[in-house]
């Protein structure tokens, strides 16, 4: 160790280091000098040049923001837009006593509290030097008082806004989304794309739905003009101007009638409806309820409003078609029945008889169907028809749950759909290999007979079930699920289609096809668990009834709907496509709460089916079509 | 009292007053400025508080390890900063099409920035191994340990941060005797691929090298920046305009003014007088830690400060270079004064280390 020290600290290796080490100083200095010569130029030599441009004349480029597109449906009816509308805006560093002006501006313009304490957080935040409004939406008589009154308030001015409107307002607001004030985290967002100086002047920004995924296509392009302004700011003429493009507009692939008619037979219930076209995947309804409305969030949501939404208990702002995710129930069975189909494990002909419940070889657990007694003897078609259980517990354990998972997987169900908003759920379905990873345990066959009626572990969101409907609907083709159908350039009128894109097409018997689907039309047929829905309908339709559980039962004891509380009653499910044999139209239905798929979700696909295929509107009583939650007591796992 | 005394003693013993007094000063003037370049927004200014109380800590904790623990961490540090980054380059968040952070579950980081401190530690161990005179292989496998990294941070890509890191590991180079045809062949050969690296720059980067000698090309885009900040120093003559009176600055003409372009509001608003004032500041804090490089008792310490001492000065002139209008625009921030608490840590944590290297006795001193 010593050597080595020695050896290093040789006295030419100090004084090489030093010279070293005194070159790099010299040449920091040299450096320093540079900067110091650039700042005698700019502040000393070319201080007038610069001292006229920031203060006698500033020529400030001023952006010019474009119009944001605007979103109709398919068939032209609008569901954004945007109007025009004055405001009066306050500079505050222009104004000597502030408090004393603007009560003096209360005198001649209504200003509400609300207005002042708006106003008072805005000017907190913000610089002395901005502009900040006051009061939105100026009447024509505001607008002429203050006209003939603007001489006593310097600092004060109308200026035209551009404010963004939702006619729609609690329909679609989920698929729609809304624009709201740019926050910091915009803004980094925007500064990491690169995209931030095409922002400038702009206040809003897609934050949900369409206004955000196709944030891009519906902002435009920032135009700019140089203007040449006075020392206090003021505007004295334009040198050149670029104009701003305006954003596309968006055509979407949903039928507005159709949504509105869906909504309408939902009435006050809370739930959800997809409705795919099977042909090529396009959106036709997307209802999700309550809705809210999304005009309240484009100034930035009262603290009033805020609480009012987020804090209900029917949670008006979560999209249940996208975000919610519910056990298939019974939905389930269709899928569980081609897999025994597709991979030999059952043929249309077997039978077996159903005493009403099954049990697992050797143990004395028994899983019991939800008609006490059983259903008698039973093959597939009846399995489906009737939708016994016992046939699917006893079918589970032949298929075993990585069978099933495989299989019915390949319709989408517990993975993302790749719909064109964000923010899609994945739910879930169970795999062996799944169970180790999330909770370390091995699977056991007893968990298997309950994912077998689309319980247990299983989770989906409607849009999956519509889009698992939409492919036993088109034989096993995966469109991908779209809601923009065209876009429109807002200046050349030009539309360019969207494309529909098949994802991967299901190599499926059609024998086994067959012998599902004509299960699937019986069910709204007399002796079906739809049938009442199905009662004289123009047309042949094919469903399959749910029930999805919210709070498990406990072995042995029954579930009384009239002694559970309304937030805990079992989710009604339907999932259908019609005409059967050329579907127009593919749908899942979640209603919560409500008991079981035949009564309250099936009916509403009638409705919306009518609809679509016949034009026949809904009538405005619906009592007639829905039955009244009766005091049925069904058993469960 | 006497108490007290002692547990003065004991939080100051590691710490260099001078130095200290000197980055104090200096990151008071980034708070004045942060205040009028905000607008008087004082939970910003509070925020930027916070950051420089943590970042002191670090530094005192820093001051108060001996070099000879430092000298262990390099090889780690440099090693982990190196998965980081081929981590990132593999499975790094894609964010609008650079890669530059790693989510590592509890947090995201940005591995380029631990490269600012472990590149010099890692080249001054490297070379403080060597106890005859060094050859030219040595001098090669030195230059292996800086491109690795900075060819990653390139591909990521970040031009700024590899510049700077390269230039860290550079700095290394030179001082430990690089001899001077090298340096020379190395200049030229770099000039010489400058057609190479135009060809393989991203279209951002040739932008802003663009707009560098015609910023009205873009005025709404890269070039705006250059042309606002120019007015504002321009404008703010030879005593300024006042503090919070710069119209450049209040009216929002200027960019990012309280990071990247907080040199622009206090130019305009303190003037050439307040630039004197600051460029002298600095001049005295790297007049120290030349000092303290210059006393340094082993070759790894004398490498290590001296590479974090230039490395100050290269933030410097970058950032005034670049805001000033003679150099591109590359994201660099203004030190000890720009809004901000990574690169406050990374900076402080340097003087941390230099504080060490002169407070700890030097045991092996000939």
């Amino acid at each position: 160790m010593k050597q080595h020290v020695e050896l290093r600290n040789h006295p030419i290796e100090l004084y090489k280091f030093r010279m070293r080490l005194a070159i790099s100083a010299g040449f920091v200095l040299v450096l320093f000098l540079l900067l110091y010569a650039r700042f005698y130029y700019l502040q000393i030599i070319q201080q007038e040049h610069y001292h006229t441009l920031a203060e006698a004349n500033r020529i400030s480029i001023a952006p010019l923001v474009p119009y944001r597109g605007l979103i109709s449906d398919r068939n032209g009816r609008i569901l954004a837009q945007n109007y025009s509308a004055y405001t009066l805006e306050v500079v505050p560093s222009k104004i000597q006593d502030l408090e004393a002006t603007l009560n003096e501006l209360a005198t001649i313009i209504e200003i509400t509290p609300a207005d002042r304490q708006r106003f008072n957080k805005l000017l907190k935040e913000s610089k002395r030097f901005k502009s900040l409004p006051i009061r939105n939406r100026l009447t024509d008589v505001e607008i002429a008082t203050f006209a003939t009154n603007r001489y006593r308030f310097p600092g004060i001015e109308i200026k035209a806004q551009v404010y963004r409107q939702y006619p729609e307002k609690e329909m679609v607001s989920h698929v729609i989304g809304y624009i709201s004030r740019i926050n910091d985290q915009d803004l980094e967002q925007l500064e990491s794309s690169g995209e931030l100086h095409n922002y400038r002047g702009s206040h809003h920004i897609g934050k949900t739905g369409i206004e955000q995924s196709y944030e891009k296509q519906l902002h435009g392009v920032t135009g700019f003009e140089e203007v040449e302004t006075d020392a206090a700011g003021r505007s004295i003429r334009v040198l050149s101007r670029t104009p701003p493009t305006p954003g596309n507009n968006l055509i979407l692939t949903l039928d507005i009638g159709l949504q509105e008619v869906a909504e309408i037979a939902f009435s006050d219930r809370r739930g959800a409806l997809v409705a795919l076209d099977p042909n090529n995947g396009e959106v036709l309804a997307f209802v999700s309820k309550p809705g809210y409305d999304n005009n309240l969030f484009i100034g930035g949501i009262d603290q009033e409003n805020w609480n009012l939404l987020n804090n209900s208990i029917d949670r008006p702002l979560n999209n249940r078609a996208l975000r919610g995710v519910y056990p298939p129930g019974s939905t389930f069975k269709p899928f569980m029945a081609l897999a025994a189909l597709e991979l030999g494990k059952r043929t249309p002909e077997y039978s077996m008889s159903d005493p009403g419940y099954f049990s697992l070889p050797g143990v004395s657990r028994r899983y019991r169907d939800w008609k006490p007694g059983g259903h008698g003897r039973v093959d597939l078609h009846k399995s489906l028809v009737v939708s016994c259980d016992t046939y699917y517990y006893s079918l589970a354990n032949d298929l075993g749950i990585d069978n099933i998972h495989n299989f019915i997987s390949q319709f989408g169900l517990g993975s993302k759909t790749g719909i064109d908003i964000e923010g899609e759920a994945s739910g879930l379905l169970p795999s062996s290999a799944w169970k180790m990873r999330q909770h370390k345990q091995k699977w056991y066959a007893g968990d298997t007979i309950s994912v077998s009626i689309g319980q247990g572990y299983n989770l989906t969101t409607p849009l999956q079930l519509a889009f698992a409907t939409m492919l036993i609907a088109n034989n096993g083709k995966a469109y991908l699920p779209r809601l923009v159908k065209q876009i429109q350039n807002s200046q050349t009128g030009e539309v360019q289609d969207i494309p529909a894109k098949l994802l991967y097409s299901l190599n499926l018997k059609p024998k086994n096809l067959e012998v599902v689907k004509n299960a699937l039309v019986d069910v709204t047929r007399p002796g079906g668990t739809a049938a009442k829905a199905g009662t004289n309908a123009d047309y042949t339709f094919a469903g399959k009834t749910g029930t999805s559980q919210v709070i498990a039962i406990k072995q042995g004891e029954r579930y009384n709907e009239k002694l559970i509380n309304e937030r805990h009653r079992d989710h009604a499910m339907f999932i259908a496509y019609a005409p059967a044999d050329d579907p127009k139209i593919a749908l899942a239905i979640l209603v919560e709460n409500t008991g079981t798929g035949g009564s309250t979700a099936a009916p509403i696909a009638r409705q919306v089916f009518d609809y679509f295929l016949l034009g026949k509107l809904p009538e405005m009583d619906l009592a007639h079509l829905i039955e009244p939650i009766k005091d049925h007591v069904h058993d469960h796992l | 009292m006497i108490e007290i005394r002692k547990i003065w003693h004991y939080l100051t013993r590691y710490v260099d007053s001078f130095l200290l007094a000197g980055i104090l000063i200096l990151m008071s003037i980034g708070l004045i400025v942060l205040y009028s370049a905000t607008g008087g927004n004082v939970t910003r200014v509070s925020n930027q508080a916070v950051n420089i109380l943590v970042a002191l800590v670090i530094m005192w904790l820093v001051a108060n390890i001996p070099l000879q623990q430092i000298l262990r961490l390099a090889f780690p540090m440099y090693m982990l900063g190196l998965i980081l980054l081929i981590g990132v380059a593999l499975f790094g968040e894609i964010n609008n099409g650079a890669r530059r952070w790693l989510n590592i579950g509890v947090t995201r980081i940005q591995p380029s920035e631990l490269m600012k401190i472990a590149i010099p530690l890692m080249m001054a161990w490297y070379f403080d191994k060597y106890e005859i005179a060094l050859r030219l292989r040595d001098y090669l496998g030195a230059t292996i340990l800086l491109l690795l990294p900075v060819l990653l941070i390139l591909r990521q890509p970040d031009l700024g941060t590899a510049l700077l890191i390269a230039a860290s590991g550079f700095y290394v180079l030179f001082l430990a005797g690089l001899s001077w045809r090298i340096i020379v062949g190395l200049v030229t050969a770099a000039a010489a691929s400058l057609p190479i690296l135009w060809s393989v720059m991203h279209d951002y980067q040739r932008q802003r090298i663009m707009t560098l000698f015609d910023p009205t090309q873009d005025p709404l885009g890269a070039g705006y920046h250059t042309i606002q900040s120019s007015i504002a120093i321009g404008s703010g003559g030879v005593v300024g305009k006042g503090w919070q009176n710069g119209t450049q600055t209040q009216l929002d003409f200027l960019p990012e003014q309280s990071t990247d372009f907080i040199f622009a509001v206090f130019s305009e608003e303190f003037g050439l007088i307040g630039n004197t004032v600051l460029l002298l500041l600095y001049l005295l804090v790297i007049g120290r830690c030349i000092a303290i490089t210059a006393n340094a008792s082993t070759q790894f310490t004398r490498l290590i400060s001296g590479s974090i001492t230039l490395t100050f000065c290269t933030y410097i002139f970058v950032n005034i270079g670049m805001v000033s209008g003679i150099l591109p625009i590359v994201g660099v921030p203004l030190p000890l004064i720009s809004y901000g608490g990574t690169s406050m840590v990374t900076m402080l944590l340097g003087f941390g280390i230099l504080m060490s290297i002169q407070t700890h006795p030097k045991l092996i001193k000939t």
